[in-house]
């Protein structure tokens, strides 16, 4: 008998703590999105958002196929757009906005989890395999600082025309066959990598995406590595006929 | 067999620690790995020298003891197999072989090869139990699970907690630990209750002791000898996101 006082005894306590710590848990003040899989989830959101303008912007590109007239009143009208309920211009500063805003969220979410991971392991291994999972995961990060340094040399080329050899903001058509012509292979090679890093970031970045936002089967990660692997090289090729068809002389 | 081993040697946690390279002789190719390093241990000690400290017990590939990275691979080359039921004839005569600690902030170094993995503690601490006391084994009829949430809750309970996914994270991530001890009580009646609370609780306790994010780079699952499969982390992070909506407002 005494035994099992002390047995039931035992368990009580036990529940005490374990509801101490359940209340621990409750009560917590911290902020999800800053924890290791709040970020990911920004990431993911963010990222989206970045693919959603990815698409719109390499479909307005392929207008340079149905001629300069189309190509240039496609970029015009991108800054009629919503007029007269907004001025001029203004929704495509919106539409910077955003975007300059899901940028930001998703370079800080990097940056967060880069210096979290480098933490992590503070002595490195000697002898490392490389790579054992996926080559485009384990390049994200420096993939991301690539596709950064070029978007930042893309909006100086063909958005203000500074770095243009044309560089006149009412002919766009004119700038484009102007930066991809065949002595400045230079440009076309630097495009071209950064079409590729970005093939390769969207590669794992879509299909991580929808990991960070709960695809949990077997089948769907299949599904999901299937379609991104799809998305990333249609994107890619999208975004590359152009400097190319310049290249060829398709456009002139 | 004849081998060179470049072995990490560290005397305590507060040592540089170095990789110390051994020849060893005449072993054979159906000793595990570990009784190989038993092989060199028992030469060290009769030259009078400090054998080489390593973690392992069950020696079945069963309790998650041993581990440690073999020419770069954690638990070495063989899929699905732990250190312990590593056989050399999976290595080449001649071969030099690197064997060095699982490497995290999370998890330091002991001595030699052992490391301190109190952190997989502190995670399961942070909500990986049920509170009610649930008794002995229940009937079986009692509590109906569907087929596909108990081989999933399964899958996920063969976790051993051996630590080669933070290892071969390259975020030093113990998600995928997390996940399977989240996953084998969230698909089970048992663990509905505290399902949200449970998961916020472990991803917190997994913050805190110092792990990096995952990446989803899947480096985790190719290592585990259990083959705990990635998308089990989707299912941790469709908890934690489905937690933090139920409780936003109320914290």
């Amino acid at each position: 008998m005494a035994m099992k006082t002390a047995e039931s005894m035992h368990w009580t306590t036990d529940l005490t703590a374990f509801s101490v710590s359940h209340v621990v848990v409750m009560s917590r003040t911290r902020s999800p999105i800053r924890s290791t899989v709040g970020l990911k989830a920004v990431m993911a959101v963010t990222g989206l958002v970045l693919v959603l303008f990815l698409v719109a912007h390499m479909l307005g590109n392929l207008k340079i196929f149905t001629g300069a007239e189309d190509f240039d009143h496609y970029a015009h009208w991108l800054r009629d757009l919503g007029t007269p309920l907004l001025p001029y211009g203004w929704y495509l500063w919106l539409q910077r906005g955003a975007l300059l805003i899901a940028l930001a969220g998703h370079i800080w979410a990097a940056t967060m989890l880069a210096l979290r991971a480098r933490s992590a392991r503070p002595v490195r291994y000697a002898h490392r395999k490389k790579v054992q999972g996926s080559y485009a995961a384990r390049t994200m990060r420096w993939g991301g600082v690539i596709i950064a340094l070029f978007v930042i040399y893309h909006i100086l080329d063909l958005t203000t025309g500074h770095l243009n050899p044309v560089g006149d903001p009412s002919r766009p058509q004119a700038n484009v066959v102007a930066d991809f012509a065949p002595e400045r292979w230079y440009v076309t090679l630097f495009y071209t990598l950064a079409v590729v890093a970005l093939g390769f970031h969207l590669r794992h970045g879509a299909y991580s995406a929808l990991r960070s936002l709960g695809q949990q089967t077997s089948q769907g990660e299949r599904r999901a590595r299937g379609l991104a692997l799809l998305f990333a090289v249609a994107l890619s090729v999208g975004y590359l006929v152009v400097p190319f068809a310049v290249l060829l002389g398709l456009v002139s | 067999m004849n081998l060179t081993l470049r072995i990490w040697r560290q005397t305590g946690p507060e040592d540089k620690g170095r990789m110390v390279t051994y020849p060893v002789e005449d072993i054979s190719p159906d000793m595990s790995f570990l009784e190989m390093l038993d092989v060199l241990n028992e030469r060290l000690t009769l030259a009078g020298e400090e054998p080489v400290a390593f973690d392992h017990d069950c020696r079945e590939g069963i309790c998650g003891m041993c581990g440690m990275m073999i020419n770069g691979n954690a638990h070495g080359p063989q899929r699905g197999t732990t250190a312990c039921q590593l056989h050399m004839r999976q290595f080449t005569d001649g071969e030099t072989i690197d064997i060095e600690p699982w490497r995290a902030r999370a998890f330091p170094v002991v001595k030699d090869l052992v490391v301190n993995r109190n952190a997989f503690d502190e995670i399961i601490a942070g909500g990986g139990f049920v509170t009610a006391p649930t008794g002995s084994a229940p009937e079986a009829h009692a509590a109906p699970v569907a087929k596909a949430d108990a081989d999933a809750a399964f899958e996920s309970a063969a976790c051993i907690g051996c630590g080669a996914c933070v290892a071969a994270c390259p975020n030093g991530s113990g998600m995928l630990f997390t996940a399977a001890k989240v996953t084998q009580l969230s698909l089970l009646p048992q663990g509905q209750p505290e399902r949200y609370t449970r998961v916020i609780g472990m991803v917190d306790s997994h913050d805190d002791a110092g792990f990096g994010g995952c990446t989803n780079a899947g480096e985790c699952t190719v290592v585990c000898p259990k083959g705990i499969p990635l998308h089990t982390i989707g299912r941790l992070n469709r908890d934690y996101l489905a937690a933090t909506a139920k409780h936003t407002g109320r914290s």
